[in-house]
């Protein structure tokens, strides 16, 4: 060894014996908390993100509200209080499903997630924040679809504690399907560039046309509303009409909510998504070499 | 050099992909504080070993030990230790500069100062700004930067200077001379053999999956001291000869000619044409 090097050794040296007074790594909390903050940075600032999985539940919402205004299905139900409740149900898939599985299927692309991997920041503490940021969003698009409820048709919030109580039931387990269903839904696409945002939303788009988002579930097929109940939208998007039209439960085909196979079927889908989720994430690219 | 010293040790390292080898046994030893350059062409098992050594990838046969740990067994505790900057990472573009560092700071038990090792890459009149907003070279300084904000023992540089102008390739090397002179190992792999030649003190040439030559970039095998090219123009042209006795040649042309021998150049053969020697035809 030349000389360089041996005097490069000292330094190295005294690297390695401050090493032994080390503080501890941070802990995971911490570390989760500070990728929930820069997850929420990201999402909000990215014009994308703000537009195709935060707004346009919303402007959707606005369009198709004002196009059936004044409709009624009967039992004093108007066609834009179906609206409401079946859009916060698209909206909490949105920012749930949506989101995740278009972003994390970028990241894994353009090596976000390898870089990550190769910190010590714990692999808990990157679902901890995606938990943080998709919970945000979600609460948030619940806000804004109320207030455009309540402003545009005249929706009347809830009073019972038991409906919000619903609601927080049907919202949390919503969004934790539709999240782990998102994370698996990433593996999905050969290219996050190319086809990324196809292949994650087309399903999403289609459960929207006959889960009752889109098209008032009154007006869909009772076939097509069946091969809807499998997934967990139609679920989310009857669980918020017992909450915030209640007196529609005359329309609904079991003239019943059901809230105990709509719990029932959100958490197998959970479990199914956990399921998927560890069998299929991937921190890099599956490469030859 | 003792155990401790090494930074660093391979034996027999093996790794395949279905029916095919692509490493097939490497051995390697990177002292402490050392800089070493892998070299080879696109596909030779470069990546595939460095990303063994990183903890990226598993391997099917040998011996890896890297400050001390089987990769295979990484902590986090030791990947507090190592610094990784990998061929691309545009992610977070909506993030500040500043935001970003601070960021990954918060992932180690000692980081260094956010704002230090932004000036270290020559970032600060960028710091508050998007990263999208960068330009290549400045991604790649903001990569380096997220490498280092750890306190690594060890960095991992892969291509470091893609897409570098001169200027920043030279102020950059600067950098990697300083983290070198402060005791930090670097392990460098890179397909511009000037590079390696400007920072190495050790370069390896993997070709097919095997170490073909090793040692520092002035003395690798098919350097033969002495031996030089000479050219001059002849009445058909350039004429080249190479040859070991340099001096004997020109004092013959300089007979020969009566004088001065026209566009006479003498080069010692460079890190490059030793490269080319050793991936091309012959082994």
């Amino acid at each position: 060894m030349t000389a360089a090097t041996s005097a490069a050794n000292t330094n190295a040296g005294t690297a390695s014996a401050m090493r032994g007074s080390q503080p501890p790594l941070p802990g995971a909390w911490r570390v989760g908390l500070s990728r929930g903050q820069v997850e929420l940075k990201s999402f909000f600032r990215e014009r994308q993100s703000v537009a195709f999985n935060f707004a346009m539940p919303a402007v959707m919402l606005v369009l198709l509200g004002t196009i059936f205004r004044g409709q009624h299905t009967g039992q004093g139900v108007t066609i834009g209080d179906l609206y409401v409740a079946g859009l916060i149900g698209g909206g909490v898939m949105a920012t749930s499903y949506q989101n995740l599985g278009v972003s994390i299927a970028f990241e894994r692309e353009r090596f976000t997630l390898k870089r990550l991997r190769g910190t010590p920041m714990p692999a808990s503490a990157y679902f901890a924040g995606k938990i943080i940021q998709v919970f945000t969003a979600a609460t948030a698009e619940v806000a804004v679809l109320l207030a455009v409820g309540v402003a545009m048709y005249h929706l009347r919030l809830p009073a019972s504690p038991a409906a919000w109580w619903t609601f927080a039931w049907v919202f949390v387990l919503g969004v934790a399907a539709c999240s782990l269903l998102g994370i698996a839904a990433s593996s999905l696409p050969r290219s996050a560039a190319r086809n990324g945002v196809a292949v994650v939303t087309l399903p999403f788009i289609v459960l929207q046309f006959i889960s009752g988002v889109y098209v008032p579930f009154t007006l869909v097929p009772p076939w097509l509303r069946d091969v809807a109940s499998v997934f967990p939208l139609e679920w989310m998007c009857r669980g918020m009409r017992s909450v915030f039209v209640p007196q529609a439960v005359s329309l609904e085909p079991s003239h019943s909510w059901q809230h105990g196979q709509t719990a029932l079927v959100l958490t197998a889908w959970i479990v199914a998504g956990l399921v998927l989720c560890l069998k299929t994430f991937r921190w890099q690219e599956r490469t030859a070499r | 050099m003792n155990a401790t010293d090494r930074a660093v040790r391979v034996r027999g390292l093996r790794k395949r992909y279905g029916g095919d080898a692509a490493v097939r046994g490497i051995d390697l030893e990177i002292a402490q504080g050392e800089v070493f350059a892998l070299l080879g062409p696109n596909g030779a098992g470069k990546t595939t070993t460095v990303e063994i050594l990183e903890g990226y990838r598993d391997r099917d046969g040998g011996e890896v030990s890297v400050l001390g740990v089987d990769p295979r067994r990484a902590s986090r505790a030791w990947r507090a230790r190592i610094g990784i900057v990998l061929q691309l990472a545009a992610d977070a573009p909506e993030l500040t500069v500043a935001e970003m560092a601070e960021h990954f700071a918060g992932f180690y038990p000692s980081p260094r100062r956010p704002a230090e090792v932004i000036d270290l890459v020559g970032l600060t009149d960028r710091a508050r700004s998007r990263i999208h907003t960068l330009s290549g070279g400045q991604l790649r300084r903001l990569d380096v930067a997220l490498g280092l904000i750890g306190g690594p023992e060890l960095l991992f540089l892969d291509e470091p200077t893609t897409g570098f102008d001169p200027a920043a390739r030279r102020a950059f090397w600067e950098v990697i001379r300083a983290l070198s002179g402060g005791g930090v190992t670097v392990l460098l792999t890179t397909h511009y053999l000037d590079e390696a030649a400007a920072l190495a003190d050790r370069v390896a040439v993997i070709r097919d999956g095997v170490i073909v030559a090793e040692g520092p970039p002035g003395a690798l095998p098919g350097h033969r001291a002495g031996e030089a090219v000479v050219s001059w123009q002849d009445r058909g042209g350039t004429r080249r000869e190479r040859t070991a006795e340099p001096t004997r040649l020109i004092t013959g042309l300089a007979a020969r000619y009566g004088g001065e021998v026209p566009g006479l150049t003498v080069t010692r053969p460079s890190l490059e044409d030793i490269y080319l020697d050793l991936i091309g035809g012959r082994q």
